[in-house]
């Protein structure tokens, strides 16, 4: 069977397994629609979370980046795990016990205030759709380049699926479907990924290649690589680049931006028990911890095998590959000094991505690059996604081997998309409609409004996907800087301080966000010129400034809180409560 | 002050020290070793990884996960001691 009949099979059959899933757990009620009617068991809620949290930006694009910057990529590594330490002690807890179905629910009713609760709405829509969008186009890049199919129908395919199980099953059925995904995903990272540890080191886990010897030498993997690199002019491997404040900063930042991210904080509302969110949050950092333990080694692996693979080798003789990743444009050479072989150097071969002069090719067979060079010795311009996406052919792994990539790269954009879509979903229904614009819907109009806005995200997220705005990838992170300088700290002061209040509440959410907002957007889009350290705050990159906008926004809300009334009695009785796992939550009066 | 309540309170004493002495060890593997103390610590190496890049890409992930599980069995213990715990 040819590769691209095995990768019709794989994917169509996930697909069908996806669909499946959705018909067999539809949601009945919204307690079903919204938090799975809190059944679900820890073990899979932490397989769900998982797969909610790893994007299409953890499965393809992450090993890729940290094996061009090296060791700077921990701050991803620590990040993006760091968070569920704290969502795991200082917030998943607590908040299900509030049991209720939505974040803004809780900002709402803490700080007794509909505008707290508007305010946390556009939050979490805000930074929701800057998610989607880039999931949709990830899905649509898997498609083009695996199934053959034109990027803006693999994003109206992907819409489709989500379709279906989303807007069908809501919770209930996206809990029971990313399990399933997770277990796509990990298998196609593993899989891989075990194969080229045992090539290249001899030892079949990654996590320990990564520290070992390459076979048949005594030089450890680690050392070869920093050699490479120093005989080619880069920095060290081992080495970091980024100054240390904003290594820090960029860290916090991604910390607490997970803890704060409402798709991923909505997930411990489903199960069961106060005990079972802990246990849950413990069991989704460890499948979490699984491919992002692993991402790094296979990081060195690809930088190693594509150095020795392509460095001052005759393009002639290239393994096909390569070719096969110039077609798709994310490999291009331009041989500079004419002598048919590869410069690959430190610096960029020319500005910005390759611009392709047709089909037309050079006089070693390379395609033509248009891009005006740049004066420097290198000649080769790599996408960063390819270390993941080509990792096996460039290893030569079976057929069956590139199928599970391409099913596991849509399983990991899917889950996340459909948990976003449903946050969505859920704050205009259940925030803005039942709570706010129209009180007096029953629960059966309440759950159909819930499916029309699940559709409607669906259809702007599709819209995004194929028309992506130039700024996708600059406001990614907005997403995290939102989250750090908002929720975060409202969630927090509103479970660990009992005197914290409506006006200090608001007053350090709205410091926070206009900051965070402010910063980003001047520097990415008002001067983006000016977007270097010698003008940032500190030293500090608008990747890293939530932090910043988190820390004010704890400074505002104590000053503010200890000089206005302490809040009413019923909500210090309501702090007390959510904070003993036992017994019943007080009613908040007038709901 | 009620028996309750002081029994409530004393709960949330102890879930805070705990908490703090997790989130001290939470800190130190990250943004200690993983960070402010990496270059110091590559100079010690473990098979073939410096031990500060070892720490900022793997240990601190590990550390993590570990972290956790010691939370849920530490807190679980500590319902039942304060009869809180749920059914």
């Amino acid at each position: 069977m040819d590769t691209q009949t095995l990768i019709y099979l794989v994917v169509g059959a996930t697909f069908a397994l996806y669909i499946g899933i959705a018909i067999w757990s539809k949601a009945g009620s919204t307690s079903e629609y919204y938090v799975a009617s809190k059944g679900v068991h820890p073990v899979a809620n932490g397989m769900a979370t998982a797969a909610d949290w790893m994007s299409a930006a953890s499965f393809i694009s992450m090993a890729g980046i940290i094996s061009f910057i090296g060791r700077d990529g921990a701050v991803y590594l620590m990040g993006w795990t760091g968070g569920y330490v704290l969502l795991a002690m200082c917030l998943a807890p607590y908040l299900r016990k509030f049991g209720k179905f939505t974040v803004p629910e809780f900002v709402g009713e803490r700080y007794y205030s509909q505008a707290a609760r508007m305010v946390a709405v556009v939050c979490v829509i805000f930074i929701s759709f800057t998610y989607v969008a880039g999931q949709m186009r990830g899905v649509g890049i898997v498609f083009s380049r695996y199934l053959e199919v034109d990027i803006n129908a693999g994003v109206l395919i992907g819409m489709g699926i989500v379709f279906v199980y989303a807007v069908l099953g809501g919770m209930k059925g996206i809990t029971y479907t990313q399990v399933a995904q997770y277990c796509v995903m990990i298998v196609a990272y593993m899989i891989p990924a075990i194969f080229i540890s045992m090539l290249i080191t001899g030892n079949p886990i990654p996590q320990l290649g990564f520290g070992s010897t390459v076979e048949g030498t005594d030089t450890y993997l680690l050392d070869k690589l920093n050699q490479l690199h120093t005989d080619l002019g880069f920095k060290e491997y081992t080495a970091g680049g980024k100054s240390m404040i904003d290594t820090f900063a960029i860290t916090v930042a991604l910390m607490v931006g997970t803890a704060g991210l409402p798709h991923v904080i909505v997930r411990f509302f489903t199960v069961p028990r106060v005990s079972d969110a802990r246990l849950s949050a413990g069991w989704a950092l460890l499948f979490i911890a699984i491919l992002y333990t692993t991402a790094p080694a296979v990081a060195s692996f690809a930088r190693v095998n594509l150095i020795e693979t392509v460095s001052n080798a005759e393009y002639k003789q290239l393994p096909s590959w390569f070719q096969n990743w110039e077609t798709a444009g994310l490999l291009a050479w331009q041989d500079k000094n004419g002598d048919g072989k590869i410069q690959y150097v430190a610096g960029a071969p020319f500005a910005g991505k390759p611009k392709f002069d047709g089909e037309k090719t050079g006089p070693n067979g390379e395609r033509v690059v248009t891009n005006k060079p740049t004066d420097n010795a290198n000649e080769l311009y790599v996408d960063r996604d390819i270390m993941v996406l080509a990792n096996p052919e460039i290893a030569q792994l079976p057929a069956w081997v590139i199928a599970l990539i391409a099913a596991g790269g849509l399983a990991a954009a899917l889950s996340t998309a459909a948990g976003l879509l449903l946050v969505i979903s859920t704050s205009i229904s259940h925030d803005l409609l039942k709570s706010n614009l129209m009180p007096n819907i029953s629960e059966k109009q309440e759950l159909l409004a819930a499916r029309i806005a699940a559709a409607c995200a669906i259809a702007v997220a599709g819209y995004f996907g194929i028309n992506p705005p130039g700024f996708v990838a600059q406001v990614v992170a907005f997403a995290f800087g939102l989250a750090a300088a908002s929720f975060f700290p409202a969630i927090i002061l509103g479970i660990f301080s009992k005197r914290m209040n409506k006006e200090g509440a608001i007053a350090g959410m709205a410091t926070g966000l206009a900051f965070t907002f402010g910063y980003i957007v001047y520097f990415k889009f008002v001067n983006p010129g000016a977007n270097n350290a010698d003008n940032w705050l500190f030293g500090i990159s608008p990747e890293g400034i939530g932090t910043i906008g988190m820390i004010l926004n704890f400074i505002v809300s104590t000053v503010v809180s200890r000089l206005t009334a302490e809040p009413p009695e019923h909500i210090q009785h309501l702090v007390e409560d959510i904070r003993v796992p036992r017994g019943a939550v007080a009613p908040v009066g007038g709901h | 002050m009620s028996d309750q309540t002081a029994s409530r309170q004393a709960y949330w004493q102890a879930n805070l020290r705990l908490l703090t002495t997790l989130l001290v060890i939470w800190f130190a593997v990250s943004y200690g070793a993983g960070i402010l103390f990496v270059d110091v610590l590559d100079n010690i190496r473990i098979g073939g990884f410096p031990l500060g890049f070892w720490f900022s890409q793997q240990g601190s992930i590990y550390t993590f996960v570990a972290l956790i599980f010691v939370y849920v069995w530490k807190m679980n213990k500590l319902d039942r001691e304060f009869d809180v715990h749920e059914d």
